[in-house]
C-alpha cells in the first residue's frame, strides 16, 4: 500500500472534486472508436444511396456531400417496394416476420411464465435449459434442422415410419412453412428470456392479494399477471422482430428457393454482386427507417407506461 | 336453491361431497395444485428446442458418412480421417483458428474500451451524458445486415486503407461488441457507487489509487463477464463476418458452416460445430464461476446464474 500517512485526508466536496474532465475522458476512447466505426459507416450508407453509378463498369460511386446527393435510386427502390418488383418481397417478409413472432409469443409465454413462477425447485435447471440456445450458434441451429429436414432425415424417417406420410418429402426446398418455423425457432429464445425477467419481478404479494380479494387464478392471471407482464411482452417483441426483418441467412439455409426470399436477401444480392451497390444501400436506408418506425413506438409506449406508472 | 326443486337421492348418500365426474374434473383443473400442463409444455418445448442440436452433436461422432443413420462411434471426423477431418481439412482448420484469432483480440481490445465507457457514462453528469448514452446504445438495437452493409460500404468507400478479412473483421467486431461491454459493466455500476471511492479518498488515497485499488477490483466480477461475453458474440459473429471477408483465408467459422450447410455436408461439419459449442460453453462456464466465486467473496445473496438470465439486452 502506497504510504500516505503525510498528506492531510480531504475535507469537502469541493476543494478536491474531481475535474470535470474526467468521466468524459474516461468515455472519450469508446465514443470516438463509435462515432468512426458506427456513425461514420451509417453516413456511407447514405452516401452510396444517393450516389452515382460509374457508368464504365457500373459500380457505385458514394456522394460525400449532402448537397450532392442525388435520390433517384432511393425513390426508385421505394416505388418497387410499394408497387414493383419488391412488393412480393416486402409482403412475404411482413408476413413470415409477424407469424413467426405470433409464434414465438404464443410458444415462449406459457414457457417464461412457468418458468418464472411456477417452477419450484426447478427453476435453476430450468433456467440453464433456457439459456442454453443462447450460447449455441445460430448456423449450428439451422444445420441441425437441415439435418433433420433433408429427405433421407431423421424427420422423415419418424414421419414415413409413424405411417404420417406415404413418401419423404423435400422440406428444404423453397416452402414457407419451412422458413417461418425455422424463423420462430432461431429467435424465440431472444423472446424468452425478457419476458422471463419481466415475470420474474412481479411481486408474489400482488397475486396473493388478488386471490385475497376473490379472484380465481384465471381471473389473477388475466386481470393482473398479463397486464404487468405486457411490457415484458412488447419489449421481447421487438427484441426479436427487429433482427428478423434483416434475416437472409435463415431462408438460405432452410430453402434455396427465390420463392421465399425476404429483404434481407435482396440487400445480400445487390451488395454482394457488386454492381448493385446503389439499390441496396438505398434497400438498407428504407429497412433502417422501417425499424426505425417501430424502434420509435415501442420507446413511445415506454415512456408512456413509465408516465402512467408514476401517477 | 329456487324453491320446487327436489333431487332424488340415495337414502345414507353424502350430498355435499362431488360426484366422481366433479372430482375428476377438480382434480383436473385444480388451480392451487401442480401446473401439469405448463410444465409438460415447458419440457416440450426444451426438447424442440435442444434436441435437434443433441443429434447432430450425436452425429459428429458417426462412424460413416451419413448425418442420419448412425454407424457406430468415431472420432473420426475430428481427427483420424486423412482428408476430410477437421484436424486434416485446411479449411476447416483455418476456419477455427480465424474465428478463435478473432475473438482473442477482439475481447482484449474491446473490453477496455466498453470498460471505461461504462465508467464514463456512469458518473458523467454533463450536457453531452445523455447524447453519448444514447450512441451507445444504437448498436444493440441496430440489425446485423445493416451494420454489415455499413462497415463494408466504409472498408470500401472512405477507410480503403484498411483491407477487407481480418483487420476489417476485427474492427467490425469490436465495433458492435463494446456496448454489451458497456450493459454488462452497467448493473454492477449501479451498485458499486462512488462512495467506496470517495471513501479511499477521505483516508488519504489519490484518485488513481482509489481507481486501481477500491473501483476495479469491485467491478472485477462484471469484467470477467464482459470477457467472457465478448469472446462468445465475436466467435459466434455470423453477418458481419461475412460482409467483412475477403477470400478463404478470413473465412470463420460460423461462415464457413453457412457455406456448406446446403451443400451435402460431412458430418466434419458437425465436427466443427460441437467444436464452437465448446469453446463458447467453456467461456460461458469460465464467467459463470468466476461471477460465482466474486459473489461468495462478497456474501451476495441469488444465483449466478439468474445473473447471467438478467444480462438480457
Amino acid at each position: 500500500m502506497a504510504d500516505t500517512s503525510d498528506r492531510p485526508p480531504r475535507r469537502g466536496r469541493r476543494e478536491g472534486s474531481d475535474p470535470r474532465w474526467l468521466w468524459p475522458a474516461f468515455a472519450a476512447p469508446g465514443l470516438l472508436w463509435l462515432i468512426v466505426l458506427f456513425l461514420v459507416p451509417f453516413y456511407a450508407i447514405l452516401a452510396v444511396a444517393m450516389g452515382t453509378i460509374d457508368p464504365l463498369f457500373g459500380l457505385a460511386e458514394p456522394v460525400w456531400n449532402p448537397v450532392q446527393w442525388d435520390p433517384t435510386t432511393l425513390l426508385q427502390v421505394l416505388r418497387d417496394l410499394v408497387g414493383g418488383r419488391l412488393t412480393p418481397v416486402f409482403l412475404r417478409t411482413v408476413s413470415y416476420v409477424v407469424i413467426a413472432s405470433t409464434l414465438c409469443i404464443l410458444i415462449g409465454y406459457p414457457v417464461a411464465y412457468f418458468i418464472a413462477r411456477r417452477a419450484g425447485r426447478w427453476k435453476i435447471t430450468l433456467l440453464i435449459l433456457l439459456i442454453l440456445p443462447f450460447w449455441i450458434n445460430y448456423i449450428m441451429r439451422m444445420l441441425a434442422w437441415v439435418n433433420l429436414l433433408s429427405v433421407d432425415g431423421l424427420a422423415n424417417q419418424a414421419l414415413v415410419g409413424l405411417g404420417m406420410l406415404s413418401a419423404p418429402q423435400d422440406w428444404l426446398a423453397g416452402r414457407s412453412s419451412t422458413v417461418v418455423l425455422g424463423l420462430a425457432y432461431g429467435y424465440i429464445p431472444y423472446f424468452i428470456l425478457p419476458l422471463y425477467a419481466a415475470l420474474d419481478r412481479i411481486g408474489e404479494d400482488l397475486l396473493e392479494a388478488s386471490r385475497d380479494l376473490g379472484a380465481n387464478p384465471f381471473w389473477t392471471f388475466a386481470r393482473v399477471t398479463l397486464p404487468l407482464s405486457k411490457q415484458g411482452i412488447l419489449a421481447g417483441t421487438v427484441l426479436i422482430m427487429l433482427p428478423m426483418f434483416g434475416d437472409y441467412y435463415t431462408p438460405n439455409l432452410l430453402s434455396g428457393s427465390p420463392r421465399t426470399r425476404m429483404i434481407g436477401n435482396e440487400i445480400d444480392q445487390f451488395i454482394s454482386s457488386g454492381i448493385g451497390g446503389t439499390e441496396g444501400a438505398a434497400l438498407t436506408v428504407i429497412l433502417m427507417a422501417f425499424v426505425g418506425l417501430l424502434m420509435s413506438y415501442y420507446l413511445i409506449s415506454v415512456a408512456r407506461e413509465t408516465r402512467r406508472a408514476a401517477r | 336453491m329456487t324453491a320446487g326443486t327436489q333431487t332424488r337421492v340415495a337414502p345414507g348418500r353424502d350430498v355435499t361431497a362431488p360426484s366422481r365426474v366433479g372430482r375428476l374434473r377438480g382434480w383436473i383443473a385444480n388451480p392451487w395444485g401442480r401446473p401439469r400442463w405448463l410444465a409438460a409444455f415447458t419440457v416440450a418445448y426444451l426438447v424442440w428446442a435442444l434436441a435437434p442440436v443433441l443429434i447432430a452433436i450425436q452425429f459428429s461422432f458417426n462412424a460413416g458418412r451419413s448425418r442420419s443413420a448412425w454407424q457406430g462411434f468415431s472420432l473420426r471426423w475430428y481427427i483420424t480421417d486423412p482428408t476430410l477431418s477437421v484436424l486434416n481439412d485446411p479449411s476447416l482448420r483455418s476456419a477455427l483458428s480465424q474465428s478463435l484469432k478473432i475473438a482473442l483480440l477482439t475481447m482484449l481490445i474491446a473490453t477496455p474500451i466498453g470498460v471505461g465507457l461504462a465508467i464514463g457514462l456512469a458518473r458523467w453528469l454533463g450536457r453531452g451524458a445523455r447524447a453519448a448514452n444514447t450512441l451507445m446504445l444504437f448498436p444493440l438495437i441496430t440489425p446485423e445486415i445493416v451494420m454489415g452493409v455499413a462497415l463494408f460500404l466504409v472498408f470500401t468507400n472512405l477507410f480503403g486503407f484498411i483491407d477487407l478479412g481480418t483487420p476489417a473483421q476485427l474492427l467490425g467486431h469490436v465495433t458492435f461488441t463494446i456496448s454489451y461491454v458497456v450493459v454488462v459493466l452497467r448493473g454492477r455500476l449501479f451498485a458499486v457507487t462512488a462512495q467506496y471511492e470517495e471513501a479511499a479518498m477521505d483516508l488519504g488515497a489519490s484518485r488513481w489509487q482509489a481507481m486501481r485499488l477500491v473501483l476495479l477490483p469491485l467491478l472485477m466480477p462484471a469484467i470477467y463477464a464482459a470477457l467472457a461475453l465478448v469472446f462468445a458474440i465475436s466467435i459466434d459473429d455470423f453477418v458481419i463476418s461475412a460482409f467483412l471477408s475477403a477470400g478463404q483465408d478470413s473465412v470463420t467459422l460460423p461462415v464457413r458452416l453457412y457455406s456448406s450447410t446446403r451443400l451435402g455436408p460431412t458430418p466434419a461439419l458437425n465436427a466443427l460445430a460441437t467444436i464452437l459449442l465448446l469453446i463458447t460453453l467453456v467461456a460461458v462456464i469460465g464467467a459463470g464461476l468466476a461471477l460465482a466465486r466474486s459473489r461468495r467473496r462478497s456474501g451476495e445473496h441469488g444465483s449466478a446464474v439468474e445473473d447471467l438470465a438478467q444480462f438480457d439486452m
